[in-house]
């Protein structure tokens, strides 16, 4: 398994062998890999990164669906590989904010499954004696928190990855862990190298190899390059945590990730620990308000903090083994940082850290890796085929995502949704070592904080600005963040509306601080408005491709649910999906002429989108792929007066007949250019406007100038992403759609089996075929009192549970009901939760209860599948 | 007892040493600093002689202004003052280092009954400074120190030689130099710190006496051995593999 010699060509190779890259490997030999070379500079079986120095605890609930379930999923493996050890873990509160956060905690536990409660401070000492109860509030208890040994897991996944991929023994009979989609996998069909010498398969580790380039041709993978020859490969993967940047340079592409300093310290021997055997006998206890945590191991105490000042490093400062006194991730201690997190370690365990014979044994500011917005580095690196990336991953993560990230590369989809993780979402806008390090150092704040689900981004702000933007800042719009793209959520010029809706509105203001944060009540009077009159809405940052060439209208229907061969104008709302039935996404495409293709996509999503798109391009060259999406600006303009107020301006007829639903057309307004499409996401009559960004500003004052008659208003994305959306019943990928649904469950069946093969199509038929599991039905809250009197309003990512409010529901296949969006919808005089619901309880009258912040409320199904709530019929969209 | 133990702010060992591109000095921007381990004796020693008969322990450091760091890091082992000879940042020679102290402790108020140094600085290891010192205030002086007991004006300090033990009986006061081994220095609490970054540091501007000759003309680094270790197998299975790298890699068989 391990030699000097590297070999001349392996199928796989994986830089980094920490967590990441150890786990890569065994579950690639799982999944039918052969021949795989691991590749580290540093030594075994602690090459030097981030693994060696980490605290290793999981704490399972967080509340991110994804990260919950792969950190559960890595506690199985871990337990699988004798490495686990279940401790528990408090989360304490201080505060009287953080309670309520700690309440937020348990809700999410409970909707994705991991069994939690919240603690009084009597109960907190009676699992962790030591903790200076005097201080806090409340604590979080989550029960299946516990602590990993990955250096140790690291050597039994590379062990067993050498007996699976040299055969020596069936992926079955080594873990205990669900076999069940193991097996399954088939090699993707690649072109094979040609190999001058091939290794004799199974995994090959090579330590202390240093990787000096990584060969790319034609936009290919070739090679690893390293100080010990040369590696022929058909993929490499990029799991060298905080090194990856520097990895990916080589092969030219970006991995936007910066060190950072996580200080810790261990503090021993701790007289009190001496009576208890073993590593960890109580919970680890995160202070969070100090952001903190204060961890057993053995007879010390390890103190972190994520606290002090943001420390970024410069990985190219990083030194090297040879240069580095501990190892390069474990410089000294930056003495002052850390001072007032010696003051609030002594404040919450103080018999402990004030034992006369303990002192500070060990000290660092660990290095780490951070990304812009905080979650992992997943996925292919979209402008070199064969390169994937799998960095800035948390132990706790490691052993699911190295699961997952192999389930990607060898049959195309994984079993827990890792899109929000993708590393193609900062493509062609936040990989700079700017912007890197701006939203690093912000992110690095947020650590252990109270992070409300619309929080915004404030650095690096603004970045992208669409033509409309110094329009739109005139009129006092809040704008909000989306993959770099400055979009209004409302605008304050609007104010006046709410006196104008005044009785509409009345029992939909949010008088609760956290339910209204990053609100605005002129959100629900910008959408009452628009449903009557007329509203400009815009840009709205889409991703937009076109697709061109002989093999199009194939590659396309190959790509896509619904049929591509229409007429020429025609669009098409469809799924994309993977092998698996499950979502990539859903987007429209709208067929430009005999052989091109225009894809207009969500922007947060486009990176990934664009990855999922080009990946499947076909070899022949026969279809070339043209990014529109910064060349093109976008405007909405929808409501009963919209055809009123375009025709006023076009130079063509915008009747129904002349420009009949779901069609597009090129289109004069004034002076501009411009393509039209006749689609509505907000369910009103009106168009998409697509205009050359540098004419975009024209478009706008033009529309605008003409509006003024028609009573037209600017409108936020609050509107269009959430309350008009909402009422609607449009399901919004990432949200509704995900991986772990398909379109059956979602109610996006209208397409039918067509005859042309796509992706998911075997899946997609069986599904429909069969009875659902699930079925995403739109809710509405029938009371919001809480039991203080204040109305309350979900944000979204609540628990929907039975009438009575003793279980969560969860369906046949142990997915469990949550709100995967929430929005009040101002016509129907409701506030809107969607959810996927056991089949029994998809039925419109279905009372349940959803909870919120600790308290139950009542809700009850208004509709099951994709009916919308709103004018059912579309007679608006179609007049 | 009242015991002045004098440290020095060395980098931190452990890694492969880089030199600045000029050869002149230690490229220490991925190094920590630290005390001289023997230095951390001597302070050790100082201190729980002060805590056995009721006396106290000034450290004292001659040093850039960062050595401040070191002198903390001595405050929270318990030493009860601290002194900073704070320099320009220049490395200063033994006799100008011995100098100074030596003209900090006449002026100083404190009777010390004890001066205690590390036997030798681990990164210049000149031997030098304590002789100097000695030599300056006219006072007994014996090195290489592994166990000391001091009592009714007298320390006893013993040193290693092979096959035993010297063992030397000083009158009070008197310059020690002690060496790693003598007592196991210890950790300092997090409060301890916490209370030692408050505390009062002296500092005083000594006058550079010029006294040194010697010119350091470079650095060199030693040779590294490039020894990785490599595992060449588990179990019995490894054997033939040993076997053939002792016989034909390292030529021992």
């Amino acid at each position: 398994m391990s030699s000097k010699e590297l070999p001349a060509s392996a199928e796989t190779v994986v830089l980094g062998a920490g967590i990441v890259g150890n786990s890569l490997s065994y579950h690639l030999a799982r999944y039918g890999r052969e021949d795989i070379v691991l590749i580290d500079k540093g030594p075994l079986p602690d090459p030097g990164g981030s693994t060696g120095h980490a605290s290793n605890f999981l704490m399972p609930v967080e509340h991110s669906k994804e990260m919950t379930h792969l950190t559960r999923r890595s506690i199985e493996q871990y337990k699988d590989f004798d490495t686990f050890t279940n401790s528990g873990g408090i989360e304490v509160a201080r505060t009287a904010e953080r309670v309520e956060e700690l309440k937020r905690r348990v809700q999410s536990a409970k909707a994705w499954g991991e069994p939690a409660e919240l603690l009084t401070p009597e109960e907190v000492e009676e699992k962790v004696p030591y903790v200076n109860t005097d201080i806090i509030e409340a604590g979080f208890y989550s029960e299946g928190a516990g602590t990993c040994d990955p250096l140790r897991a690291g050597e039994v996944m590379r062990e067993r990855a050498d007996a699976i991929a040299s055969g020596e023994v069936d992926p079955d009979e080594v873990s205990d862990v669900d076999p069940e989609h193991v097996g399954d996998a088939e090699p993707d069909g690649g072109v094979q190298v040609q190999r001058e010498q091939s290794s004799e398969g199974g995994l090959h580790v090579s330590p202390n190899t240093e990787v000096l380039d990584i060969h790319v041709e034609g936009g290919e993978v070739q090679a690893v390059e390293t100080d010990r020859g040369t590696v022929e490969a058909d993929e490499v993967v990029i799991a060298a945590g905080l090194w990856s940047p520097k990895l990916a340079k080589m092969a030219g592409v970006e991995i936007p990730l910066t060190p950072a300093v996580h200080q810790m310290v261990s503090v021993g021997p701790i007289s009190f620990f001496e009576d208890y055997e073993g590593e960890i006998s109580f919970p680890v206890v995160r202070d969070m308000d100090t952001q903190m945590y204060e961890r057993q191991h053995g007879n010390d105490l390890e103190v972190g903090s994520y606290q002090h000042r943001p420390i970024l490093w410069d990985v190219d400062d990083v030194p090297s083994i040879d240069e580095a006194p501990l190892s390069p991730t474990q410089p000294p201690l930056t003495d002052d940082a850390f001072e007032q997190s010696m003051e609030d370690a002594l404040e919450i365990v103080p018999e402990l850290l004030d034992d006369p014979d303990a002192g500070v044994r060990h000290e660092i500011d660990g290095l780490l890796s951070q990304t812009p917005d905080g979650a992992p580095l997943l996925g292919p690196l979209q402008d070199v085929d064969g390169l994937w990336s799998a960095a800035a991953v948390w132990i706790k993560e490691a052993p699911a995502i190295g699961e997952a990230v192999a389930q990607q590369m060898t049959r195309g989809w994984s079993d827990i949704d890792i899109h929000a993780s993708d590393v193609n979402r900062f493509y062609e806008y936040g990989t700079s070592r700017e912007f890197v390090k701006n939203r690093s150092h912000e992110g690095y704040q947020k650590i252990y904080g109270i992070v409300h689900p619309a929080e915004q981004w404030q650095s690096s702000r603004p970045l992208r600005t669409s033509a409309f933007y110094h329009r739109q800042d005139e009129l006092d719009a809040r704008f909000f963040e989306a993959a770099g793209w400055e979009r209004p959520q409302w605008f304050e010029s609007n104010r006046d509306l709410l006196t104008t809706y005044n009785s509409e509105l009345a029992d939909l203001m949010r008088p609760n601080e956290w339910d209204s944060r990053w609100w605005s009540p002129i959100i629900l009077a910008e959408h009452l408005h628009m449903r009557d009159n007329v509203g400009l809405v815009g840009d709205m940052g889409f991703c937009i491709f076109d697709l061109i060439g002989p093999g199009a209208t194939e590659y396309v229907e190959r790509m896509a649910v619904g049929r591509m061969d229409v007429d020429v104008g025609k669009s098409v709302y469809t799924p994309i999906l993977a092998e698996n039935g499950g979502f990539v996404s859903d987007l429209s495409v709208v067929r430009l002429g005999e052989n091109s293709y225009r894809v207009i996509t969500g922007g947060a999503a486009g990176g990934s989108d664009k990855a999922w798109f080009r990946s499947h391009l076909p070899d022949d060259g026969s279809v070339q792929m043209v990014d529109r999406s910064s060349s093109l600006a976008t405007l909405g303009v929808w409501g009963p007066e919209a055809r009123n107020l375009v025709d006023s301006v076009t130079e063509e007829d915008m009747s129904h007949e002349a420009f009949p639903p779901y069609t597009a057309q090129e289109i004069t307004i004034g002076e501009v250019d411009a393509w039209a499409l006749r689609i509505s996401y907000v369910g009103e009559l009106g168009w998409e406007i697509y205009a050359p960004m540098e004419q975009g500003q024209r478009l706008w004052d033009t529309l605008w100038e003409a509006g003024q008659d028609h009573n037209v208003r600017p409108v936020g994305m609050g509107v269009y992403g959430t309350t008009a959306r909402m009422e609607k019943g449009y399901r919004l990928y990432g949200h509704e759609l995900e991986l772990e649904y398909n379109p059956a469950e979602a109610g996006l069946t209208f397409h039918g089996v067509k005859d042309a093969d796509f992706v998911g199509k075997e899946a997609y038929a069986e599904a429909i075929e069969e009875e659902n599991t699930a079925t995403l039905c739109t809710l509405s809250v029938d009371d919001h009192v809480s039991s203080d009197g204040e109305r309350r309003f979900m944000l979204g990512n609540e628990p929907i549970l039975d009438a009575d409010g003793e279980e969560v529901l969860v369906d046949d296949e142990g997915r469990r009901s949550y709100v995967t969006s929430a929005g009040t919808g101002p016509t129907v005089g409701k506030h809107l939760l969607m959810a996927y619901l056991p089949q029994e309880y998809a039925e419109e009258g279905t009372q349940l209860t959803v909870e919120y912040m600790g308290e139950q409320y009542p809700v009850t199904v208004e509709v099951a599948g994709s009916r919308p709530l709103f004018d059912p019929s579309n007679e608006r969209i179609r007049s | 007892m009242d015991t002045l133990a004098c440290v020095k702010r060395v980098p931190d060992t452990g890694a492969k040493i880089v030199l600045t591109d000029d050869n002149q000095s230690i490229d220490t921007s991925n190094l920590g600093f630290t005390m001289s381990p023997h230095e951390e004796c001597a302070l050790e020693e100082a201190i729980q002689i002060a805590e056995e008969t009721g006396g106290e322990t000034t450290a004292l450091t001659l040093g850039p202004p960062e050595a401040d760091e070191q002198l903390r890091t001595a405050l929270a082992m318990e030493a009860d003052e601290a002194v900073l000879l704070e320099t320009d940042g220049d490395e200063w020679g033994p006799q100008d280092t011995a100098a100074a102290i030596a003209a900090h402790v006449e002026s100083s108020d404190a009777e010390y009954d004890l001066l205690l140094f590390g036997n030798e600085a681990a990164d210049t290891a000149n031997h030098q400074v304590p002789i100097h010192v000695a030599e300056r205030l006219d006072l007994p002086a014996v090195t290489s120190i592994k166990s000391l007991d001091v009592a009714d004006g007298t320390a006893v300090a013993r040193r290693e030689v092979p096959g035993g033990e010297e063992v030397y009986e000083l009158p009070l006061p008197a310059v020690i130099t002690v060496k790693e081994g003598l007592n196991e220095p210890r950790y300092p609490s997090i409060r301890s710190k916490m209370q030692a970054r408050k505390k009062p540091v002296e500092e005083v501007q000594p006058e550079r006496a010029g006294l040194d000759q010697l010119e350091m003309v470079e650095l060199e680094a030693p040779e590294r051995e490039e020894g990785a270790a490599e595992i060449l197998g588990e179990g019995p299975e490894a054997v033939d593999e040993i076997v053939r790298v002792m016989r034909e890699e390292v030529e021992v068989l």
